[in-house]
């Protein structure tokens, strides 16, 4: 591990002052920046512990479900007031119990990709190494995206949090220099494009201090679901995260996002479009998902997820209540 | 052997006595013709000299001052900013107990219990859990008594090498704080998952945490 310092920030001004300079990371439950720091991957000079400050809580109000974001997994997962998203829950629940007793869900929402070769600092990456080229294009790629992909680099994002989030078009609230913003989480993610070592639009220095998820009552009817090699304990080949809001058979509303799948959390206005108005049955189901591998590129070892992210959608959405006839 | 006593004192000297590994360092040092142990750094208040850079050696430019009270004992160490909880735990506190696997938070091997929540030590940097309380598995036993859980893996033969045992009964101990009930085998082995055990002891792992919640 590269030598750094390593500070205790008292505030959060305090600890967006720390970052004026380059190469400071934020350590909040550790899980992805330790594990980084040991393989290579990140080399901060400077890490600020920002584990003290106030950025705690969950609470609901009229405008929705606020979320600290140095919660941990496990407690919001846990939380009466996150019941009412079982969506959100179900997301949290993807990790071993220590690491969600450890992540925090600002940190979840940060973590870095699970590509064995951004990990792997003996071979090229671009979203580690920039201009360096992308081995997984053409190597191991079964666990990568089919969907959002470019030239240059075809990561899986890792999040489950963040799929369940961009269905219930959750907001993020951050801090940096200029004070506190509010961004939609949908926005926050960039695509790959040429620049995928460019993953979200925080400024530097700036950090989440919170999630908001807008009131959805229908959102009680929701569910997360994970397909994975094993069935505890894994990163998601595909994941649905769905909401629907049920009228006598009918789809008055819906809420449709994939992961595992894509290079940023996935949502899916084609599907959900398709979905309004019709009955809550398999073949109409069926037939909507189809709509999710709209542009998808699948790599040598993927073309699996093709099928795999629609029966994720399908059976995801069917557990809500769907009927046969 | 005395199996249960042999598991109550993994790692960690027994009282009067001298640990495997103490007495293997020991004669390690005695042939090499070097001073070495631990303990010995630990109360001058130094950080010995270590070959692993990022693993509990010299404390750098930048040392951290930690403060922890692990096993119900007050705790004080000067450390290199990259030390982990887990290695500060075994090269610098001797409390060799808690074992690394993979020592990338894959494996569940190091947990241990902070603030009385599982977590993985590996991962933990020691410097982010100043003053914080660190339970390890040789902090379970209360004297010459096992916990109920080391008790309940011994009689089921929950293990076969034991590298993974800590790790386990520190996260079957959570657990049984944790849930209550437990739920189905399949629950209690989801809530297991993050402890991997490659001799495939978990049949009668579930069998002794069972025992212990009595289901």
């Amino acid at each position: 591990m590269r030598p750094y310092d390593f500070a205790v920030a008292r505030d959060v001004p305090d600890a967006v002052h720390r970052t004026a300079s380059a190469g400071t990371a934020y350590l909040a439950g550790g899980t992805t920046l330790v594990d980084l720091m040991k393989l290579g991957v990140m080399t901060p000079a400077h890490v600020v512990d920002i584990n003290r400050l106030p950025l705690r809580g969950v609470y609901a109000d009229a405008f929705g479900l606020h979320i600290g974001a140095l919660e941990r997994m496990s407690d919001v997962a846990a939380h009466p007031l996150v019941q009412y998203y079982p969506v959100v829950a179900q997301a949290l629940m993807g990790a071993s119990p220590q690491l969600r007793n450890m992540a925090t869900i600002g940190g979840n929402l940060l973590q870095r990709t699970r590509c064995g070769y951004f990990r792997d600092t003996n071979t090229p990456c671009n979203k580690r190494q920039p201009g360096t080229g992308c081995p997984a294009r053409t190597g191991e790629n079964r666990g990568h995206a089919i969907l959002g992909t470019s030239e240059s680099c075809v990561a899986t994002h890792a999040s489950d949090l963040a799929v369940a989030l961009v269905a219930l078009d959750a907001r993020l609230a951050l801090y940096g220099g200029h004070g506190p913003r509010a961004v939609p989480l949908a926005g926050f993610y960039r695509l790959p494009g040429s620049t995928p070592h460019i993953e979200n639009h925080l400024l530097p220095g700036e950090l989440i201090s919170g999630v908001l998820v807008p009131p959805l009552p229908w959102a009680r009817r929701s569910t997360y679901l994970m397909l994975r090699d094993r069935r505890s304990y894994g990163f998601a080949l595909a994941s649905a995260a769905v909401a629907v809001d049920l009228v006598g058979g009918i789809i008055r509303d819906v809420r449709v996002a994939a992961g595992g799948v894509a290079t940023v959390p996935w949502r899916l206005p084609a599907v959900e479009y398709a979905l309004r108005g019709r009955p809550l049955r398999q073949d109409v189901v069926e037939s909507a998902a189809r709509r999710a591998v709209d542009g998808a590129r699948p790599l040598s070892q993927n073309r699996f997820k093709i099928a795999l992210v629609q029966r994720a959608i399908v059976r995801a959405l069917m557990s809500l209540g769907g009927t046969d006839g | 052997m005395d199996q249960s006593k042999d598991l109550a004192t993994h790692g960690q000297p027994a009282a009067g006595g001298v640990s495997r590994r103490r007495f293997l360092a020991s004669s390690a040092a005695a042939s090499a013709g070097v001073a070495v142990g631990a303990p010995a750094a630990e109360a001058a208040g130094v950080a010995e000299s270590g070959a692993n850079p990022a693993g509990a050696g010299p404390a750098g430019a930048n040392p951290v001052e930690v403060r922890l009270l692990v096993n119900g004992r007050p705790r004080q160490l000067t450390l290199d900013p990259r030390v982990t909880l887990l290695d500060a735990l075994r090269d610098r506190l001797g409390l060799t107990g808690t074992k690394k696997g993979c020592d990338l938070g894959q494996c569940g091997s190091c947990t241990v219990h902070v603030d009385g929540r599982r977590v993985l030590s590996c991962l933990t940097l020691a410097a982010s859990v100043d003053g914080r309380r660190v339970t390890t598995i040789e902090g379970l036993a209360h004297g010459d008594r096992l916990h109920p859980v080391q008790q309940a893996f011994i009689d089921h033969d929950a293990f076969q090498c034991g590298f993974c045992t800590p790790g386990q009964s520190m996260s079957a101990v959570a657990l049984l704080a944790e849930r209550r009930p437990l739920g189905s085998d399949d629950e209690i082995r989801d809530w297991m998952s993050g402890n991997l055990c490659r001799c495939g002891a978990y049949g009668n792992i579930l069998d002794a945490i069972k025992t212990v919640a009595g289901q």
